[in-house]
């Protein structure tokens, strides 16, 4: 049964993840940037520059290099940097505690602040404490990221340092084997920075929602019943408000994955993103394909899951194909 | 003043003394009556004002955009100057002026913002239309094409597309507009999906009007709306996205001034700890003038659709 219901799903990812390494591929081979050229170097002789060529399997028509790319992908091999000569993988592989805690982290924090704002707007709406949550979500969705984390630096960092205090250190990623303190407190505004703007969205959809929900008959027999206001919130309503929050947390968490390229930039963190960018600036082919399938990956990914969740929340899902 | 017997003619004219109102004029004054919409026009044709003003700013002060004034510009060590009655939002890395620089980069990011809107907003009434009023295959192939679009990880596929093909005002747009436009396309669809059985349509089809006469003439009216709202709201989507390529590097090519390439400069060598109108500067417009576009969006969405709850989802 479940796995009629995924079939489909996992055949969909599939067909992202294909068009999506066509769509990288091609956009490399019409590169007029000459690989061989960025890993020999401007002096390098045509000779040599012929030489890695061939090694590359560059000479080859375009498709191909693609089912190489393939086959060497089923195998796990990503293949080598042209800068640094280092396999793919391992660079990938250096780069993803740094996202994860990232994005994991500012999920903790986005959600303990966008889902109440939402919901005591919606208790009330049209009260200071209503207005007040709107105000804040609106400047949230305002906001571009790199500016709200450039002002948290000078704010949080750069004004206290002046003055001697040393609240929250500038940028960089410590790993959790450095101790858990140290880690987070690296990590602190960054995760601030990512949960405040993201948090906006929540608070608005919170809202809508539980709006939607709380002006149904059940929930009035909920409150008839005598129940006190708070289980009618938390369990009545809040629990039918969720599939929207739950769905929205898949795209976020997938896309965020695949690099919080901007965060990681201003905060100088050694993520995902941050190699997305260096990679890209250098033209490093292998680099970039790899990074844009995995963002692919972790998309398609979430989406399966978060399907199976409904699916297995709810029956009418399961049978009726595509929701 | 006689009091007038109420006759019937008398009942007729006091009727019509209540001003009928078209739906346009309505949705005016309810815009009007909210404050928040009122303030947010009067900044946006504030913004546009500054923008169209650019080359007389520059004029004014008598700095070029791209100008660069080392001797007054630039401290003797070679730091940006902060705010002062020669620069009134001070200067740049380069000594060149951040209030020029900013009136030419509220161009860019209107002119990106609107086109990009238009576009993306011509794509998703288009395909939303076609897949919701055909349904049937052509909707199945649309909404998967929709699905597809919504699963690509858009910022990581836009800079891998930029950094190949070259920077440029263009492809921003086309990428911008690219990955944009289904979220509309997909309201679309389910508006179109409720429309098309309503009694209406079933009439204008028995008149024997075409599919496409039907799709034109009687549904898309009932879908500005939405449309009105989308659009205005993907504005400053759109604003963010280029202002962030133009962050990466990868969006407007210096030294034409953008607010994201400003920002960048300012981010480079964390040159804004030492200089904090770099990131003020840019970022407050930034944020206003996206801020401005959100709000009137939801003042739109209050002032035409009454029923809604207000500042709804």
């Amino acid at each position: 049964m479940l796995f009629r219901f995924l079939l489909p799903r996992i055949g969909f990812g599939l067909l992202v993840l294909f068009l999506l390494s066509i769509f990288v591929f091609v956009l490399f081979y019409v590169s007029p940037s000459d690989p061989a050229r960025i890993i020999a170097g401007d002096k390098a002789t045509e000779a040599l520059m012929e030489q890695i060529r061939v090694k590359l399997g560059l000479d080859q028509p375009i498709y191909v290099q693609y089912l190489k790319f393939v086959g060497g992908l089923l195998q796990g091999d990503l293949g080598y940097s042209y800068r640094s000569n280092v396999p793919v993988a391992d660079l990938i592989v250096a780069r993803i505690p740094a996202t994860l805690s990232l994005v994991f982290g500012g999920m903790v924090l986005w959600l303990a602040i966008g889902i109440p704002i939402g919901i005591s707007s919606a208790k009330r709406p049209g009260s200071l404490r209503d207005r007040i949550g709107q105000s804040f979500a609106i400047i949230g969705i305002s906001f571009p990221t790199f500016v709200l984390g450039m002002v948290a630096l000078y704010t949080l960092y750069f004004l206290p340092t002046r003055f001697g205090v040393m609240l929250f250190p500038p940028s960089g990623y410590v790993p959790l084997t450095a101790g858990v303190g140290q880690w987070a407190w690296h990590l602190i505004l960054p995760w601030t920075t990512l949960a405040l703007v993201v948090a906006a969205v929540y608070a608005r959809l919170t809202r809508g929602q539980m709006l939607e929900v709380l002006g149904q008959d059940y929930i009035r027999t909920a409150r008839a019943k005598g129940l006190s206001e708070r289980r009618v919130i938390y369990r009545h309503a809040f629990r039918s408000a969720m599939p929207p929050l739950v769905t929205q947390l898949g795209i976020d968490i997938g896309l965020l994955l695949g690099g919080v390229i901007v965060i990681e930039q201003v905060f100088g963190l050694l993520g995902l993103g941050s190699l997305a960018v260096t990679s890209v600036n250098n033209q490093d082919r292998p680099v970039v394909i790899a990074i844009v399938l995995l963002g692919g990956v972790f998309v398609v990914t979430v989406n399966i899951i978060i399907d199976t969740l409904y699916a297995l929340m709810d029956s009418r899902v399961r049978t009726s194909g595509r929701a | 003043m006689t009091i007038l017997p109420k006759t019937p003619s008398r009942a007729a004219r006091e009727a019509a003394a209540v001003v009928q109102r078209s739906s346009t004029s309505l949705t005016l004054r309810r815009l009007v009556r909210d404050p928040a919409s009122l303030v947010s026009m009067l900044v946006i044709v504030l913004i546009f004002a500054f923008a169209l003003a650019a080359p007389l700013i520059a004029e004014l002060t008598g700095h070029g955009p791209t100008e660069q004034f080392r001797e007054t510009g630039l401290s003797p060590a070679g730091i940006p100057v902060a705010p002062n009655s020669e620069f009134l939002l001070g200067t740049d890395q380069l000594g060149r002026d951040m209030l020029v620089r900013l009136a030419y980069g509220a161009q860019i990011s209107l002119l990106v913002g609107v086109v990009a809107s238009l576009f993306a907003a011509g794509i998703g009434i288009t395909v939303g239309l076609t897949a919701g009023f055909f349904g049937g295959a052509t909707d199945t192939v649309l909404s998967r094409v929709m699905d597809l679009v919504m699963s690509i990880p858009f910022l990581l596929c836009a800079i891998a597309l930029v950094s190949v093909l070259g920077p440029s005002l263009t492809l921003s747009i086309a990428v911008i507009v690219f990955f944009s436009w289904t979220g509309l396309g997909r309201v679309i669809r389910g508006q179109v999906l409720a429309l098309k059985h309503r009694e209406f349509v079933e009439a204008a089809r028995s008149l024997g009007a075409s599919g496409f006469s039907i799709m034109y003439r009687d549904v898309l009216p009932n879908l500005i709306v939405p449309i009105l709202i989308y659009t205005t709201l993907m504005i400053p989507s759109a604003i963010v996205f280029e202002a962030t390529l133009s962050f990466l590097g990868l969006g407007i090519v210096p030294p034409t001034p953008s607010w994201g390439g400003m920002l960048a400069d300012a981010a480079n060598n964390s040159l804004y700890l030492v200089a904090w109108w770099m990131v003020i500067v840019p970022g407050t417009a930034l944020l206003v003038t996206t801020l401005s576009f959100n709000l009137l969006g939801d003042g739109l969405r209050d002032a035409l659709d009454p029923t809604s709850a207000r500042g709804g989802k």
